[in-house]
């Protein structure tokens, strides 16, 4: 077993009370003081995350975007230097070898922003499908990432920087100091609430980290954990790799269409043919009707038998009841289907509902 | 390190259960280094009052956000009462686990069980071994 790797930020986690646990092979915190005041600060004003276990790799050179291009399920070659987009990395059998987002910085530059648990099959799967002319480079090592999210999020900037004001756009990036430190800033987050992404040098995270502490405490930041990011990332039905999306779910199951363009990138006759055989499944959100929590893996139920499973669940903070995601039949999968979960000896009667739960 | 509170007066479990013994009764719920460990609850599911419960199996669940984790009887006998509130309010036992946040209510069994519990001096060292990484 190789040993957990921490943030340039864990020491000061842990004098902030941060319970850590081990997360995609590094030491995180989970939560400072409780999941749910942390949820909660990010729906009411904000919250202060340290995500940089999550990985980097950049693209540069006269085959970068057509790289990004051929790799990423999005539009690539029309995204305009500053600005981002979502998209999948998928494999020749239309499964999803990850879910990235992609930074457009320059006419012959770019760089995806990875999940933590799959920089290196990311980098390699990525290497071994680059086009010619393009150099791929994995920079996560050195790479720290904040995420300032929650709707005094701007307001809190604001107060550590001239940079780069509330008239960022949405998906938006631009690179300049924050809190005396250079950094790439992206109006992104993955809260479902308005937010942004700070991506600063490694050694620049402690600095930053305390000077957005201390300009956002007065306006109710808090910092907050992995745990108050699950929910949070649950209540907006953001899919989490691992759980919603692998290498054998394809993007359309997932329902995450408007991220698949038409053709011309890797996989997407696979998912072609696996939409014209008919999508055998679908991601649907539910929420209980009585009381319990729906984990990860329980049984969805339909008319007396298994129709389906779990694959994140947990209590709605804002909503005061419990919400989940899972896979289920088509059919099935229309808002006002109830249905069943199985948990432990109880089958709990669920609603399909529309997604997102939260709508911020 | 966080501090825990361990009232003197109670017994304890090694799968952080307290006791308190009243007579042939006694009152069950989790401690204070359980609940923080646990962090903010939200769902306890408790057995009916009538129903055995036998030393070390499990007696219910206990939920946060993040966990699942099973309730183990500290001792055998009959559940007497069962902690209703908690279906409303499961965060009692985030505010008050000594106190609004008890669990159940047995009637013993063998009335000599609870001396082989835990005092708190012993569960004190027991919370201090597994807090000390």
């Amino acid at each position: 077993m190789s040993a957990l790797r921490r943030t340039p930020l864990y020491q000061l986690h842990q004098k902030l009370g941060a319970r850590s646990v081990p997360f995609a092979g590094f030491e995180m915190p989970v939560q400072y003081t409780s999941i749910l005041e942390e949820h909660a600060a990010v729906r009411r004003a904000a919250g202060l995350f340290d995500v940089s276990h999550m990985g980097q790799i950049h693209l540069s050179g006269p085959g970068a975007v057509a790289s990004g291009e051929w790799l990423v399920s999005c539009p690539v070659a029309s995204l305009r230097p500053g600005r981002v987009r979502y998209g999948l990395l998928c494999n020749e059998a239309g499964g999803v070898v990850d879910d990235v987002t992609v930074y457009r910085l320059a006419a012959d530059a770019l760089f995806l922003c990875v999940n933590a648990s799959n920089v290196e099959k990311d980098y390699r799967w990525i290497v071994r499908h680059a086009r010619e002319g393009a150099r791929v480079e994995d920079r996560s090592e050195r790479c720290g990432l904040l995420a300032l999210q929650g709707p005094a999020s701007a307001a809190v900037l604001a107060r550590v920087s001239a940079f780069p004001g509330p008239a960022m756009k949405r998906f938006a990036f631009a690179e300049g100091p924050v809190a005396g430190a250079h950094a790439l800033v992206s109006r992104t987050g993955y809260t479902g609430s308005d937010g942004f992404e700070i991506y600063l040098e490694a050694g620049c995270l402690e600095p930053v980290w305390n000077a957005l502490l201390d300009a956002g405490r007065p306006l109710g930041l808090l910092p907050c954990g992995l745990g108050a990011r699950d929910t949070l990332r649950l209540e907006a039905a953001l899919p989490l790799y691992g759980h919603e999306l692998d290498d054998t779910t394809s993007p359309l199951e997932a329902g995450l269409d408007r991220f698949v363009k038409a053709g011309g990138f890797l996989g997407a006759e696979a998912i072609a043919r696996r939409q014209a055989a008919g999508r055998a499944r679908a991601l649907a959100g539910f929420v209980l009707d009585e009381r319990g929590v729906a984990r990860a893996g329980y049984a969805i139920r339909h008319g007396g038998r298994d129709v389906g499973t779990v694959t994140s669940g947990a209590p709605s903070p804002t909503l005061g009841k419990s919400i989940g995601l899972g896979y289920v039949p088509p059919a099935l999968a229309a808002p006002g289907t109830r249905v069943e979960i199985a948990i432990r000896e109880r089958a709990v009667a669920a609603s399909i509902v529309t997604t997102p739960f939260v709508k911020s | 390190m966080a501090e825990y509170e361990i009232p003197n007066e109670l017994r304890y479990t090694l799968e952080d259960e307290w006791v308190r013994v009243e007579g042939e009764r006694v009152t069950v719920g989790v401690t204070d280094f359980a609940q923080q460990q646990l962090g903010d609850i939200v769902f306890v599911e408790l057995p009916e009052v009538g129903s055995a419960v036998e030393r070390g199996e499990p007696f219910g669940v206990i939920e946060s956000v993040k966990a699942v984790s099973d309730l183990y009887a500290p001792v055998s006998g009959e559940v007497v009462e069962v902690n209703a509130d908690l279906a409303d309010h499961p965060e009692h036992v985030n505010g008050d686990c000594y106190g609004d946040g008890w669990m159940i209510a047995i009637a013993l069994t063998d009335l000599s069980e609870p001396d082989g519990l835990l005092d708190a001096a012993r569960y004190r060292k027991h919370v201090e071994e597994r807090s000390q990484e």
